[in-house]
């Protein structure tokens, strides 16, 4: 039967394990595929629950199925380095396939850290048992131990033999699940890693190739720009088509309900087709926004749900017989993801199928909620994740490609391509939500914390699309009348609200508000303002109880990796020199009280005439656990860390009564090169330690450590986000 | 209304009927199909479409075509040579790792390019500032400085 087979059509042979990859983890959030601590399974998936394949085939190529799309972590060269290092195989000979409907996996959104612990901890499952699979073929066919038998590149090395995989399969396709791997090569041999191997897509970056979304091109495709209505929630009353018209650059004027948009062949023709339709258009947009006022104020007027979210101990009792108390409030304004490249989207209607190149962070999520505003079945909706620029949550993307698909449906037959405007990006993406939180404490005669008390204002943080279209922006604009999405997830306000200390007698309550901005999902969501407040607090505290800072830290830590971390900054301290006008803050923080562990210092140097503040140095400890790739988690960290201190020094959105008003890069400033700070981080690597990653790590503790340094060079206390110079100004010291 | 007009890019003379008040990027991007120039903000703010215009770096996006018909225009995809070696900045870029989603690459790198052939030897504070209209959302500021450094020794 075999040898017929070879004679005629040989089938390509191949070892093929289906697998999970969600909640591979005990971290994610309730996965049904446990595994220990070091990341072994614990359990076999069921038939439903495969989602994700990995392949070896006859020639000794790997080919990953994954859905999660690269965002600048460098996910799949840490895919490819658990797949190379269990598979003993070539970098080369590995392929990571990402995200496109219908052919990889379900695997909801990338979001930084869980990207690279679940998609990275799978992969090294899959990898694992295919090799203890092909190993146990040949050591049937030889008649041999497994022990003495190893894979390499495609081959099965025996004493004195080897057979490629092409004769060991000979044509055979096998596939299986994944089976409980009896070993990590990972874990011991570190070929691949733990080592900081490059990535391999930046040279066809700085080659100017083809890899954005952005640079899509096809055949006949057509430019598209959405004509923006003035205010959330305007209704377009007139247009002048016959005006618009008359331009012989449109192709066409997409109005549905309040939405509208041009269509033209060249891109130029359609901006400035947006430009005069913007003119010609007549809208009622009533002044809905609270302008001119104080945000901070006005957030605790709204009203809200109060929920106790932790309470241990009596931290009323606690705080009224303590020896000192201490009580601040702290305030983060409005920030917005800014990614550089704004969204775009490319669709096409055709034949009553659509298809979307979208760089959403989920596609299939972003499927079953625009499949349901176009009213068509989920099956004849294809979306195909390209990557876009760097994020940092969710921004336009489903905006845009929800708004690129509602176009090409009414210009069949052609590719159209949205390009959002920069003003699109920073006016119309849900933002991360503005934040406060009040924080109260006691010492004891010790001088050590006792009691705890914790407020938190805040709105959701994530709105992504979930099936219902009113998380998609263009649903607003609709006639159907999708309704406001509401709050959406409320649990992000609480991350790390909890402090990672000890303290015996602690209560965290929550007022969740719908806020008047578009909001979701915004690096780390809570766990920035939560640690912000916490370590400036601790920072207060241990001035307190004249304790010096680190020491206090790590009177009140029971965590060795804690420890770890912060004596490792410690050393790294020692002889730095403080002169006149500068400052060193320190900060630590666990990222989610269960990911990694991030101890960081800022050194800054403050202008009191000019109030401005110079970050001119950085430092982290990081322990993420088992380091799959120490350059890509370091790169993480940098960029991490210059970005929480842009935000802490420059960020913040502004809005009058009708609508967002910081619209660019002059009214809403990030850091520039001038302002960047040299940064240096140091990776503390567990093996035994299941990998986590470090995307949202370093942001709490950057901007904690540069406010406590701005304390230590002025002795003002900086509580209200962005730092103002005005406060500085008025330093004493 | 369209014209025809010249253009000198990569060391190639194109010829392209094109409205002249079209700002450069999107003839770079959409009638020459160059993927380097990228469109960041259209506000001559960040930096991303960076091109040279006879040696030195400019936003192309609010550029009109018709401005820069005598001009030399080199992209991101001139700077390598005819076999495909790169240039000096690129390859730094790569060995540096100096990129997270690599949106601004374009600008840093053709900004650096500019910097190096008149400056052989910069040092951080000027990197700092002959990119300081190069957005960069990612972070990766460190990293392009020590790349720019490395190019410089090369
Ligand atoms: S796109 Fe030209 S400077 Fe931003
Ligand atoms: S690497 Fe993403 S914008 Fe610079």
């Amino acid at each position: 039967m075999k040898a017929t087979r070879r004679n005629f059509i040989k089938q390509i042979g191949y070892v093929s394990i289906g697998f999970s990859m969600v909640g591979t983890v005990g971290l994610a959030n309730g996965g049904f595929m446990p595994i220990d601590k070091t990341g072994s399974l614990l359990g076999t998936p069921d038939k439903d629950q495969i989602n994700a394949w990995l392949q070896i085939l006859e020639n000794g190529k790997v080919k990953v199925l994954t859905g999660k799309i690269e965002l600048g972590q460098g996910i799949r060269i840490a895919v490819a380095q658990m797949a190379a290092e269990e598979l003993n195989t070539d970098l080369d000979l590995i392929e990571v396939n990402i995200a496109e409907t219908g052919v990889t996996p379900d695997e909801g959104f990338t979001a930084g850290s869980s990207s690279i612990v679940s998609s990275a901890m799978a992969v090294r499952n899959a990898a694992a048992s295919a090799r203890e699979i092909i190993l146990k073929i040949a050591s049937k066919k030889w008649g041999m131990a497994i022990s003495q038998l190893q894979l390499k590149n495609g081959k099965v090395l025996g004493p004195e033999r080897e057979m490629s995989l092409y004769e060991l399969l000979d044509g055979e396709q096998i596939e299986k699940t994944i089976a409980k791997a009896t070993e990590y090569k990972g874990k011991t041999i570190r070929k691949y890693v733990g080592r900081p191997i490059p990535r391999k897509d930046i040279e066809a970056m700085v080659r100017g190739q083809e890899v954005f979304v952005q640079d899509l091109r096809f055949p006949g495709m057509v430019h598209a720009r959405v004509v923006r209505p003035p205010s959330y929630t305007a209704k377009l009353v007139t247009i002048n088509e016959a005006e618009l018209e008359r331009s012989p650059h449109l192709l066409k004027l997409v109005r549905k309900g309040s939405f509208l948009g041009v269509l033209a062949e060249d891109e130029y023709q359609a901006i400035r087709l947006m430009e005069k339709a913007k003119q010609l258009a007549k809208w009622n947009a009533p002044e809905r926004l609270p302008g001119n006022i104080n945000v901070k104020e006005y957030l605790k007027t709204l009203p809200a749900d109060i929920e106790t979210h932790e309470e241990k101990g009596d931290s009323d009792t606690s705080l009224k017989q303590s020896k000192k108390q201490l009580s601040a409030s702290f305030f983060k304004p409005y920030l917005m993801h800014a990614a550089n490249g704004p969204s775009c989207a490319v669709a096409l209607f055709k034949e009553g199928e659509l298809y979307v190149w979208t760089h959403s962070q989920g596609v299939y999520p972003l499927r079953r909620t625009l499949a349901k505003l176009v009213k068509m079945p989920e099956d004849a909706v294809h979306l195909k994740a390209v990557p876009g620029s760097g994020c940092f949550g969710q921004n336009g993307a489903n905006d845009a490609a929800t708004e690129a698909a509602l176009m090409a449906i009414e210009y069949p037959g052609r590719h159209v391509r949205l390009q959002w405007t920069r003003e699109d990006e920073h006016g119309w993406e849900p933002y991360g939500t503005a934040m406060i939180v009040e924080l109260k404490a006691g010492l004891d005669e010790n001088g050590e914390i006792d009691g705890w008390k914790c407020a938190i204002w805040s709105d959701g943080h994530s709105n992504r699309p979930n099936g219902n279209p009113n998380t998609l922006l263009p649903a607003q604009f609709l006639e159907e009348g999708y309704g406001h999405p509401g709050i959406g997830y409320r649990g992000g306000a609480v991350r790390n609200a909890i402090p990672y200390y000890d303290i015996p007698n602690l209560k965290v309550e929550t007022h969740i508000f719908q806020g008047p901005l578009r909001a979701s999902s915004l690096r780390g969501l809570g766990t920035y303002t939560n640690v912000f407040a916490i370590e400036s607090f601790m920072d207060e505290l241990a001035r307190m109880s004249n304790t010096d800072p680190i020491e206090f830290r790590i009177r009140h830590s029971n965590d060795e990796r804690s420890i770890a971390c912060m004596k490792k900054l410690q050393e790294k301290l020692v002889g730095i020199s403080i002169r006149g006008g500068e400052g060193l803050g320190l900060a630590f923080s666990r990222y989610k009280n269960n990911a990694s562990y991030c101890a960081m210092a800022a050194h800054v140097s403050v202008d009191k005439i000019t109030g401005s503040v110079q970050v001119k140095k950085m430092w982290s400890v990081v322990d993420a656990g088992e380091t799959i790739n120490p350059d890509g988690l370091k790169n993480q960290m940098e960029g991490g860390m210059i970005q929480s201190a842009s935000w802490a020094l420059k960020e913040e959105v502004r809005f009058d009564a009708q609508h967002i008003t910081t619209l660019n890069w002059n009214s809403y400033p990030i850091f520039r090169f001038p302002d960047t700070p040299e940064v240096e981080v140091e990776v503390i690597d567990r093996v035994d330690e299941p990998p986590m990653g470090a995307g949202e790590a370093a942001q709490g503790p950057a901007t904690a450590a540069i406010v406590n340094a701005i304390f230590d060079a002025t002795g003002v206390r900086i509580r209200e986000l962005p730092v103002n110079k005005e406060l500085i100004k008025q330093a004493k010291t | 209304m369209t014209n025809s007009i010249k253009l000198h890019v990569n060391g190639h003379e194109h010829e392209i009927e094109v409205a002249l008040n079209t700002p450069l990027l999107y003839v770079l991007r959409n009638q020459l199909q160059l993927n380097g120039p990228k469109f960041g903000c259209g506000l001559q703010q960040c930096g991303a479409c960076m091109v040279l215009k006879d040696g030195e770096s400019v936003p192309s996006c609010r550029l009109p075509v018709s401005a820069v018909s005598k001009s030399k225009i080199r992209t991101l995809e001139g700077l390598a040579d005819i076999n495909g070696s790169l240039h000096k900045v690129q390859q730094a870029f790569i060995d540096e790792q100096a990129a997270q989603c690599g949106y601004c690459l374009n600008g840093m790198i053709v900004a650096a390019v500019a910097l190096l052939e008149k400056n052989d030897k910069p040092s951080d504070d000027e990197i700092r500032k002959k990119l300081a209209l190069n957005i960069c959302r990612c972070g990766i500021h460190s990293r392009v400085i020590k790349a720019v450094k490395k190019a410089a020794s090369n």
